[in-house]
Parts: structure tokens; C-alpha cells; sequence
């Protein structure tokens, strides 16, 4: 045991020395493995920069709400049946509520409408552009997943008279009110003044494509009174009471949503119900097309890091093959000459394993530099993956030849001139 | 100590067969000092390589402290060779890279030694030999009789039972052949036994025992006068 060990360590020594001896040889024979461990180890940074940027997104808009559209989330093929179903009216969230407190032991708890439209928003000299304008009822409290850093969202009262209140999202505030506090300030969304009444703590951005921050929230009713067109099509979110059973509840609102839009029997939905899951499924080709990709070239840069890993070390057994043989007089056994040059195939993967290692970092910390909002992971796990991607790498493709090596007869070994 | 009988060992090159070897019988005690002598192509590196267990015999009996190595596996043999047997080459075959102290550690890693012992033990060998002041060089630094040194230090830094020296003055002028031969006389006093092959009557003569060879067959065995 204690022997073994001896061999393992001198066959370290040695294959450094000989890795030395060798720089411009290793170095260009290390190459594959470096592209090989840069690609995987780039596949891993960027599929766990996705999910870590959609947990985060997601997580944004509720594990627990449903949303019911016109359109579903992700492709569709025959748009145009899509196209052709009636819109969802904001006053469709009373009805759908109605019906939710007349069903009893209902796994939905409340409906609230949501319509939309970008707008500018300004206060005094500061203006900030594109900003998501919402408009909804006092029971949009029951299913925001967003905190509040100051002030609270207008209640049922306050909706329901249209009072001229808002909520602004962090960026908003941020760019408006850079030294004092919103609360209670006036600003004007598309002209017409409305009175802050709370802001948003931030959130971040949907996979850094937009931003939730720079939104405002205010009564629906408000918003009819200026953006009156644009109120007739809202979405739905309705919040259900257990999210372990989100599909018993999805079902249930199908069955609600029908009787609120007055469908026959047989008749196709004239809406889609979405929640957070699609998103999740349509992530999922996604992350498997950087799977594929990256493994495609990892297998393709390692195969050819392999085939040039195995050549070397068939040239190492061949110029080494006296002393091969000198080795096998002087007592070692088959298995120290198999590890030894075993060692020196992994040794090299090692090498290149650590160089694509720093060279993929190298390219993270720049990515984060140059564009923070990408959620770029790196993590430990990955320097782990691509250390046995190069140990597995260094064995297979050391393996023939140090068996050749090991086999060797010590008498033609010590021959070989 | 050395027991072999019958020892016959052919090399099939193509359609042809060598006999290096013809049915070789030979006893060695401990602390005897042969030469084996004979003409270039009699079989002498054959017979020695056999002697030192890098080599089984195509046919014969071989036995070393009572133990029958014909029959043993190659792991075995690995294990006699380094326990048993010293070697010293005509080529010095020393490792390029590895300074003098590393080279004779080298068999003490397969024996298993740990880091501390192997030094010690490495040192002593090579103050033995008469280099305790150049350890640190590697090979290329050293002259050849200096070469040869570190390989005798390495043959004996396990403490074999025989050191085996196939050619060793071969490659060197006479001057420091004769040095060579001076330190196996030593060795030999010292209460090993040794080996030697050559093809030269001067250096024959510092052994006690000399075996002829001729075409696979001794010739002749006698003491040395
Ligand atoms: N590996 C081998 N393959 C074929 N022939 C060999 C081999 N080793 C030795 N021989 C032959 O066996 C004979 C004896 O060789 P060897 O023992 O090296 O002689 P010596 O050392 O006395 O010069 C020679 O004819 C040589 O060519
Ligand atoms: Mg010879």
C-alpha cells in the first residue's frame, strides 16, 4: 500500500519532469483538452446562469397565480384561432370571483384583472421613458410577489373610486426622487398627475431582457378614465389557495372561465391559462440546445484532445523504452509502468484541465463586467466536472500505450536502441 | 545460491532459430566473484540476463535461494529483481533527468522504502562508491566512470544477493576500467557477489572464477589463476 503510493508520487515527479522537458509538445497536445474543458465548463456556466436568471424571474411572477389570456405562453401554430378569440374584459375578474365564492371548498382564492401599456412618467425636470403602466383592483395585493421598500399598495376602496394613486417600481423612484422620499409626492403619468403611494423594492430583470423595476401599478379604474381603449383587454391572474395542486386548480378555472364567457358544451376555450410551468417547459429546449451544443464540441475537442494525448504518449513509450526496460530490471512491476505513463497522459489533461479552467473564468469575470445583468454562474462544481473530465480523459486516451508499456519484455526493452 | 541446469533458450527470427543457449548447467555460491567470458554472439548477455530473472529459459531448471523462477509470473520476477538482484549495464542506463541521488533512490521506491530511508540509504551507497560529493549532479554532468559509479551505487543500494554487470568497462577507456574494476574488488571484499560478462582477458582476471562460453555451450570452468 505504502508502496504504491511511492510509485504514485514518483510517477508525478516524473511526469512533470518530463511535461518540463517537453513544454511546446505538451502545450500543443493539451490544446483539445483546454477547448474540450472551456466548452463544457462555458455549457455549465451558461445553463446555470439561465436557470439561476429564470428561478429569480420566475419567482417574480408567483408560483402560485394563474393567468388567464387571450394567447398562450410559448409558440403556437394556428395563431389565427387565437387571433379570432373575443378579448378578456376586466370586468370578467368580478364575475370570475362571484363564481369563485359560490363554489365551495374553490382552490382558487381570488381574481384580480391586470391591463397594461408603456408610458412616460415624470416629476418636476426628471422623466423616465417606457415604463410598464398597470392597472388593477385592490385584491392585486393577495397575489404580488414583489416587496414594498416604502409606503403599500392603494386598497379596495381606493380602486374602486379610481383615486389618482400609484406605485412606483424601484427604477422609477430611483430616477425621480434621487434625494428624497416618493411617498406622497405628485408625478405625472402621461400628463395626468397621480400621487405616489408606495415604491417597489427591487427586483431585477426578466433574464436581463426587461426590467421589473421600471413599472407603475395603479387602480384600474384610474386608468380607464386616460388609457380608455386600451382597458377593454386585460389578463387575469387569479391567485389558488395550495400551489401543490396547481392542475386540480387550473382545472377548475378552465371549468369557471367557461361559464364566465358563456361557452357551449364541445366549444373550444376562447382562452389560455398560463402560469410560470410554461415557461419553465419552454426553457427546457433551450437549455437542452447549450447542452447538445456544448457537449458537441467538448466530446469533439476532447475526442481530438484524446487522439493527440494517446499519440504522445505512444512517442513518450517509444523514446523511453530503455528505460522502460531499466525500470522493469531495477524491480518495477507492470503496474508501476502502466501508472507511470497513465500519470503522465493524466497529468497533461490535468495541465489543460486547469488552463481552460482559468480561461473560462477569466471569461466570466468579463461578462459580468462588461454586462451585469446577465446572470453569469460560476461555481464550484463545474471545476470538479471539468478535473474528472480531464482525469477520465487522461485514462482512456493514456491507457493503450502505457499497457503497451507495461508489457513490455525488460530484455527487448533494454535493447532498444 | 544459483542453481541452473539444462538451460536453453532460442529466439525465433522469422523462419530461423537461434540457440543463445544450449542446455547451460551452472552453480554459484554466495560470495563468489565470476567472470563469464566468450566470444561476441556466445550467449554470455543471454546467460546473464536468464541469471538476473529478466529472462526465463525456453527450457531447463533455474533456481535462486531454493526458489524455481522458471515457473514464476512476470510481477514476481519484477519483485527478485529488485530484492535480489543488482544490475550494472555496459550503457550506465542511468534516467537523464534525475540527479544521481534520485537515480539510486529508484529501486528503493519499488521496494517500497519511505522518503527519509530511500535518502539515507541512497547517500550511503554512493559514498560507498566514492561520490558522496556529487549527488546532486545529473548524469550528463558527470564523467563516465562517474556514471558508472552512480549505476554500481543503484545496483547495491538494495543490498542484493548478486550484482550482475554485463560489459561494464565497455564503454569506458582502460584508465577508469581498471578503477571499476578496483571498486568491485572492494565490493567483493566487502562480502557480495558478483557477476561480471566480458570479452577481455585484463579484466577477467580480477575475478576468482571464470566461465567460458562458446556458441550456447560452456566451454570451460575454472578459477582464475
Ligand atoms: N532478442 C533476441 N532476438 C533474437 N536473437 C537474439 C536475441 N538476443 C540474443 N540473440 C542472439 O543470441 C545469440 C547470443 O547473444 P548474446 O547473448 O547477446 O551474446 P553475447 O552477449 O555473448 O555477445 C546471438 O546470436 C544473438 O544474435
Ligand atoms: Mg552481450
Amino acid at each position: 500500500m505504502k508502496r504504491i503510493i511511492y510509485e504514485i508520487n514518483e510517477s508525478f515527479r516524473i511526469a512533470f519532469a518530463q511535461i518540463r522537458a517537453n513544454k511546446m509538445r505538451s502545450v500543443l497536445t493539451a490544446l483539445g483538452v483546454i477547448i474540450g474543458i472551456v466548452a463544457v465548463t462555458l455549457m455549465g456556466t451558461a445553463i446555470s446562469g439561465i436557470d439561476r436568471g429564470f428561478q429569480n424571474s420566475l419567482a417574480m411572477l408567483g408560483d402560485d397565480v394563474l393567468y388567464v389570456q387571450k394567447w398562450p405562453w410559448g409558440p403556437v401554430e394556428d395563431w389565427w384561432n387565437y387571433q379570432n378569440r373575443p378579448i378578456i374584459r376586466p370586468e370578467s375578474a368580478e364575475r370570475l370571483n362571484q363564481i369563485i365564492e359560490d363554489t365551495p371548498g374553490s382552490l382558487l382564492e381570488i381574481a384580480a384583472p391586470v391591463v397594461a401599456r408603456g408610458a412616460s412618467v415624470k416629476a418636476g425636470e426628471n422623466q423616465v421613458n417606457g415604463v410598464a403602466v398597470f392597472g388593477t383592483t385592490g385584491n392585486y395585493a393577495r397575489m404580488m410577489s414583489a416587496e414594498f421598500k416604502e409606503g403599500r399598495l392603494f386598497n379596495e376602496a381606493e380602486a374602486a373610486s379610481g383615486r389618482q394613486v400609484c406605485v412606483l417600481g424601484f427604477d422609477v423612484a430611483e430616477a425621480l426622487f434621487a434625494t428624497t422620499s416618493p411617498i406622497d409626492q405628485m408625478v405625472l403619468i402621461r400628463g395626468q398627475p397621480f400621487m405616489v403611494i408606495g415604491v417597489l423594492a427591487k427586483q431585477g430583470s426578466f433574464l436581463g431582457l426587461f426590467s421589473f423595476d421600471s413599472q407603475a401599478i395603479m387602480p384600474l379604474n384610474a386608468y380607464r378614465k386616460y388609457f380608455g381603449v386600451h382597458a377593454n383587454s386585460a389578463q387575469l391572474r387569479v391567485k389558488v389557495r395550495d400551489k401543490n395542486r396547481m392542475d386540480e386548480a387550473k382545472e377548475e378555472l378552465i371549468g369557471a372561465m367557461r361559464r364566465v364567457r358563456g361557452q357551449l358544451p364541445g366549444e373550444r376555450d376562447s382562452f389560455s391559462i398560463n402560469q410560470q410551468q410554461a415557461f419553465r417547459e419552454q426553457l427546457d429546449p433551450i437549455k437542452q440546445g447549450i447542452a447538445l451544443a456544448g457537449l458537441f464540441i467538448t466530446g469533439l475537442s476532447l475526442f481530438v484532445g484524446a487522439i493527440g494525448i494517446m499519440n504522445i504518449t505512444f512517442v513518450s513509450v517509444k523514446e523511453r523504452t530503455k528505460e522502460i526496460g531499466t525500470r522493469k530490471a531495477l524491480g518495477a512491476r507492470r503496474r508501476t509502468i502502466l501508472l507511470q505513463f497513465l500519470i503522465e497522459a493524466v497529468s497533461i489533461c490535468l495541465i489543460g484541465g486547469a488552463v481552460g479552467l482559468s480561461l473560462t473564468f477569466g471569461l466570466c469575470l468579463l461578462l459580468q463586467a462588461t454586462m451585469p445583468s446577465l446572470p453569469v454562474v460560476f461555481s464550484f462544481s463545474l471545476v470538479i466536472v471539468s478535473m474528472v473530465v480531464a482525469v477520465v480523459t487522461g485514462v482512456v486516451s493514456g491507457f493503450a500505450p502505457a499497457w503497451g508499456a507495461s508489457r513490455l519484455d525488460p530484455v527487448d526493452a533494454l535493447r532498444y536502441e | 545460491m544459483i542453481e541452473i541446469e539444462g538451460v536453453t533458450k532460442l529466439y525465433k527470427m522469422g523462419s530461423e532459430t537461434i540457440h543463445a543457449l544450449l542446455g547451460v548447467a551452472l552453480k554459484i555460491h554466495r560470495n563468489e566473484y565470476l567472470a563469464i567470458m566468450g566470444p561476441s554472439g556466445s550467449g554470455k548477455s543471454t546467460l546473464m540476463n536468464m541469471l538476473g530473472c529478466l529472462d526465463t529459459p525456453t527450457a531447463g531448471r533455474y533456481e535462486f535461494n531454493g526458489k524455481h523462477v522458471a515457473a514464476m509470473s512476470d510481477d514476481e520476477l519484477a519483485e527478485i529483481r529488485n530484492r535480489e538482484i543488482g544490475f550494472v549495464f555496459q550503457t550506465f542506463n542511468l534516467l537523464p533527468r534525475s540527479t544521481a541521488l534520485s537515480n539510486v533512490e529508484l529501486p528503493l521506491i519499488y521496494a517500497g522504502f519511505s522518503a527519509q530511508d530511500r535518502r539515507a540509504r541512497a547517500i550511503e551507497a554512493l559514498e560507498n562508491v566514492g561520490l558522496g560529493n556529487r549527488m546532486t549532479h545529473k548524469p550528463n554532468e558527470l564523467s563516465g566512470g562517474q556514471r558508472q559509479r552512480v549505476a554500481i551505487a543503484r545496483a547495491l543500494v538494495n543490498r542484493p544477493s548478486i550484482i550482475l554487470a554485463d560489459e561494464p568497462t565497455g564503454n569506458l577507456d582502460s584508465r577508469t576500467g581498471v578503477e571499476i574494476m578496483e571498486l568491485f574488488e572492494q565490493l567483493y571484499d566487502q562480502g557480495n557477489t558478483i557477476i561480471v560478462v566480458t570479452h577481455e582477458e585484463d579484466i577477467a582476471r580480477h575475478a576468482r572464477r571464470i566461465v567460458r562460453l562458446r556458441d550456447g555451450l560452456i566451454e570451460s570452468d575454472r578459477p582464475a589463476d
